[in-house]
C-alpha cells in the first residue's frame, strides 16, 4: 500500500490563494486506508480550509468528490463535470494520483494535498511502516522475506554493520535491526546457509536512478 | 443523527450573545445536566446540548462543523478516564479533540474554543462549573469571527 500524510493546512492554503472555487478530490484506495486522503479526510480539510479562508475575509467554495482510484483514467473520467465547474483541483491522492489527474485535465491547475511517503504496511491501528523501496529487483527470497535494502538504514547486503544495540538499529533506535530480523527468520526456516553466500553489489539499474520506469505487458495489451 | 441535532442547535444559538455547544455523553454529562436541572442549578441559557451515546461517537468533523456554523465554543463532556461505558470512547475523543485543536490553531481560530471535560453522572455542580468556565473563556475570546459570515450565508435559505 502507498502510505501518505497530509500536508500542513498553511501549505495547501497558500497554493489555493489565487482560487475561489476549487474541487477537492479524494482517493478511495491506498490513501483512504492510511487515513490521509479518503472521503473523510477531504471533508475535514474542506471544513478547515473554508474556515481559514473566511477568517482571511476571502471565502472559498469547495466541492468534494472521492473516486475509487486516482491512478486510473477509468475512474478519473467521473471527475470531468466537477472539474469543469471549478477553477482548480486539489488531489488527495498519492503522487501518481495527482499526476494522473493533471494529465487528464491539462487546462486545470492541479495541486497536491498530501506528501507521499512510502510503500508500507499497517503495523497497528494508525501506525504504518515502510517495507519496500520499489528497487525493481527483489531480493526478498534470499533474506527470508525481510528486505535489507529498505529496512537496513545502510542497505547492507552481507550482514549487519555491528552498530546495532540490543537488536535496535544504530541509525534509529525505534527501528529493529533488519539484519537481526533476517538472522532470526532464516534460522526459523532452516535457511541460515543463505548467509554464507557473498552477495555482489546490487545492480541499481533497475531502480529509479535512471528516471521514471515503465512496465509493459504485451500479452495483455489491446 | 448527531448532524441533525448539531444543525438545529447551532442554528438556534446563532443570534445569542455567547453560545456554547456541548456534546454530552449519555452516561455522565447528559445525566449530570439532567441532575443540574432537577436541582434547579443555574447555568447560562445559551448553552445547547447535543446528546451523544458516548464521546467516542464525536468526530473531528462534528467539532469543526459546529465552529464553522458560528458557535463560539464547543465543549465535549465525557466520563472520567477509566470509566467509559465503551471502555475507551472518551480516550479516543480526547485524541480527536487534540487533533481538532491543532487544526483550529493552524487556521487561526484558536484551540481555546474547543475543550474536553471529564465528569461522572452525579457531578451536576461540576457540570455547571465547567459550563460557566467555558462561557467565561469564550467571552474573553470574543464572538466566533465566523459567526457573522455564517449567519449571512444561511439567511437566504
Amino acid at each position: 500500500m502507498i502510505v501518505a500524510s497530509r500536508k500542513p493546512i498553511s501549505e495547501i492554503k497558500q497554493v489555493l490563494a489565487g482560487h475561489d472555487k476549487v474541487l477537492f478530490v479524494g482517493c478511495g484506495t491506498c490513501v483512504t486506508v492510511c487515513l490521509a486522503g479518503g472521503e473523510r479526510e477531504v471533508g475535514i480539510m474542506s471544513y478547515a480550509m473554508r474556515m481559514a479562508r473566511r477568517l482571511d475575509g476571502r471565502p472559498i467554495e469547495i466541492e468534494q468528490v472521492t473516486i475509487e482510484r486516482q491512478c486510473e483514467n477509468e475512474f478519473i473520467q467521473e471527475l470531468a463535470p466537477a472539474a469543469e465547474r471549478n477553477a482548480a483541483i486539489v488531489s488527495f491522492g498519492c503522487g501518481a494520483g495527482v499526476q494522473a489527474i493533471a494529465e487528464r485535465f491539462p487546462e486545470k491547475p492541479v495541486y497536491a494535498a498530501l506528501d507521499t511517503q512510502f510503500l508500507g504496511i499497517l503495523e497497528e491501528q494508525a501506525v504504518w511502516t515502510e517495507k519496500c523501496l520499489g528497487c525493481g529487483s527483489c531480493v526478498l527470497s534470499d533474506f527470508g522475506g525481510i528486505c535489507p535494502i529498505t529496512r537496513c538504514a545502510k542497505r547492507l547486503l552481507n550482514g549487519p554493520c555491528a552498530g546495532s544495540t540490543e537488536e535496535r538499529c544504530e541509525v534509529d533506535p525505534d527501528r529493529p535491526c533488519a539484519w537481526q530480523l533476517i538472522y532470526r527468520r532464516l534460522k526459523a526456516i532452516g535457511q541460515l546457509d543463505n548467509l554464507e553466500r557473498i552477495v555482489p553489489p546490487k545492480d541499481w539499474r533497475t531502480s529509479w536512478h535512471a528516471g521514471a520506469r515503465k512496465v509493459v505487458r504485451e500479452e495483455h495489451r489491446i | 443523527m448527531i448532524e441533525s441535532e448539531l444543525t438545529a442547535s447551532a442554528g438556534a444559538v446563532a443570534d445569542s450573545d455567547c453560545t456554547i455547544l456541548a456534546f454530552c455523553c449519555n452516561f455522565c454529562a447528559y445525566a449530570a445536566a439532567d441532575l443540574a436541572g432537577a436541582r434547579r442549578m443555574q447555568y447560562p441559557a445559551t448553552v445547547r446540548i447535543v446528546h451523544v451515546p458516548c464521546t467516542g461517537k464525536v468526530e473531528v468533523e462534528h467539532l469543526l462543523a459546529a465552529l464553522e456554523r458560528g458557535v463560539d465554543g464547543v465543549l465535549v463532556a465525557g466520563c472520567l478516564e477509566g470509566g467509559c461505558h465503551f471502555v475507551e470512547g472518551n480516550l479516543r475523543a480526547k485524541r480527536r479533540l487534540e487533533a481538532a485543536r491543532q487544526t483550529l490553531d493552524e487556521i487561526g481560530l484558536g484551540r481555546e474554543r474547543l475543550r474536553m471535560v471529564n465528569l461522572s453522572a452525579s457531578e451536576a455542580p461540576t457540570f455547571v462549573a465547567r459550563i460557566q468556565e467555558m462561557v467565561e473563556t469564550v467571552r474573553s475570546l470574543g464572538p466566533n469571527p465566523l459567526r457573522a459570515s455564517a449567519a449571512r450565508e444561511e439567511s437566504p435559505r
